[in-house]
């Protein structure tokens, strides 16, 4: 009997919360999953920033540990 | 007289640095700095709310293109938190000029002098503008300024506290010492602090609770922005001396026998 493994989706943390996406999105499409406007918003990937035009090009994969920050009010 | 004020690498007219934190609202905190006339404005680097991701963006309220955005690290304890900080902060695509504070206590926010410096020379290494918050303390402002900071800033009192300049003659000595600006930052409760710190000779003031947290934020807004320029007036002026005893302003002459 042949056992078929398919993964549709893995999970990750976005901002401390685990979450789970479709495998195989980027970064960019990420961001538009989550209705995150990319201009004003700078992504964290395992500790490394991802520039705004390496995104799209940068795949997500099962573990992996995403903050997506921005300016809010501060002193 | 052309007043101008150099920070970094551009020029300001406006020697008031201001805090957007704590307003009502986006609209109020746009109200309150536009009335500051401050061009300078702070700003928090955190967490995106994912759940909720189609709030407004302060920065659709103050324009990059209309003021320097100054990123602080607020809320980071260790070097490390406010380096990373920063580093994200820059990928906004504002500028490299930071705030740097690495607070010490959540009870005083005082900042760790030793976790500041260590941080400091990782940044200006990195080519960020950095201008850190640091207590009073001359020892503390000539080392940043000897790593190559752009500015010091030393507290007038607890962040938030509103007690005004607590040791003026600490800041005296800063100033003395200094070949950068020195910025009074925290501390400022109302007007008149503003205008002590900038007759002390203080090149700006950075504050964000005293306006913000006014019974009327643009009204104190407009006030900050007179006592700074009052102040900054003054000491251009040079104030008379303290005498113990008094000196007619009338003439002696001529007085009615």
């Amino acid at each position: 009997m042949v056992k078929v493994n398919t993964v549709f989706f893995m999970k990750i943390r976005i901002n401390g919360e685990e979450k789970e996406i479709a495998a195989g999105l980027n970064i960019a499409g990420l961001l538009d999953e989550l209705k995150i406007r990319p201009g004003r918003v700078v992504v964290e990937l395992n500790r490394a920033i991802i520039s705004r035009e390496t995104q799209e090009s940068t795949s997500l994969k099962e573990g992996d540990v995403l903050e997506i920050v921005h300016f809010v009010g501060g002193g | 007289m052309q007043d101008v004020f150099k920070l970094g690498e551009k020029f300001y007219q406006s020697r008031l640095i201001v805090g957007t934190g704590k307003y009502k609202n986006f609209e109020e905190t746009r109200n309150a700095i536009e009335v500051s006339g401050a061009e300078i404005v702070t700003v928090a680097v955190r967490r995106v709310n994912i759940t909720d991701p189609h709030k407004e963006n302060l920065l659709d309220y103050l324009s990059p293109n209309k003021y320097t955005i100054l990123p602080n690290t607020a809320g980071c304890y260790t070097a490390d938190d406010a380096v990373r900080t920063c580093r994200l902060a820059r990928e906004a695509g504002v500028g490299n000029m930071v705030k740097l504070e690495v607070i010490g206590d959540d009870r005083t926010l005082f900042p760790d002098v030793p976790a500041t410096l260590e941080a400091a020379k990782v940044l200006v290494k990195e080519g960020f503008i950095v201008l850190p918050y640091i207590t009073d303390d001359p020892i503390t402002a000539q080392k940043l300024q000897d790593i190559g900071c752009a500015a010091v800033m030393p507290l007038a009192a607890p962040i938030g506290s509103g007690l005004g300049i607590r040791n003026p003659y600490n800041i005296l000595i800063i100033l003395e010492q200094a070949t950068v600006p020195v910025i009074v930052d925290a501390g400022v409760g109302t007007a008149s602090d503003a205008a002590i710190a900038m007759e002390l000779g203080c090149h700006g003031v950075l504050m964000n609770t005293a306006i913000a947290s006014a019974r009327d934020p643009i009204l104190m807004a407009e006030a900050m922005r007179l006592g700074v320029a009052a102040g900054r007036k003054a000491f251009l002026a040079g104030r008379i001396g303290k005498k113990l005893y008094a000196t007619a302003s009338s003439p002696l002459e001529g007085i009615l026998a």
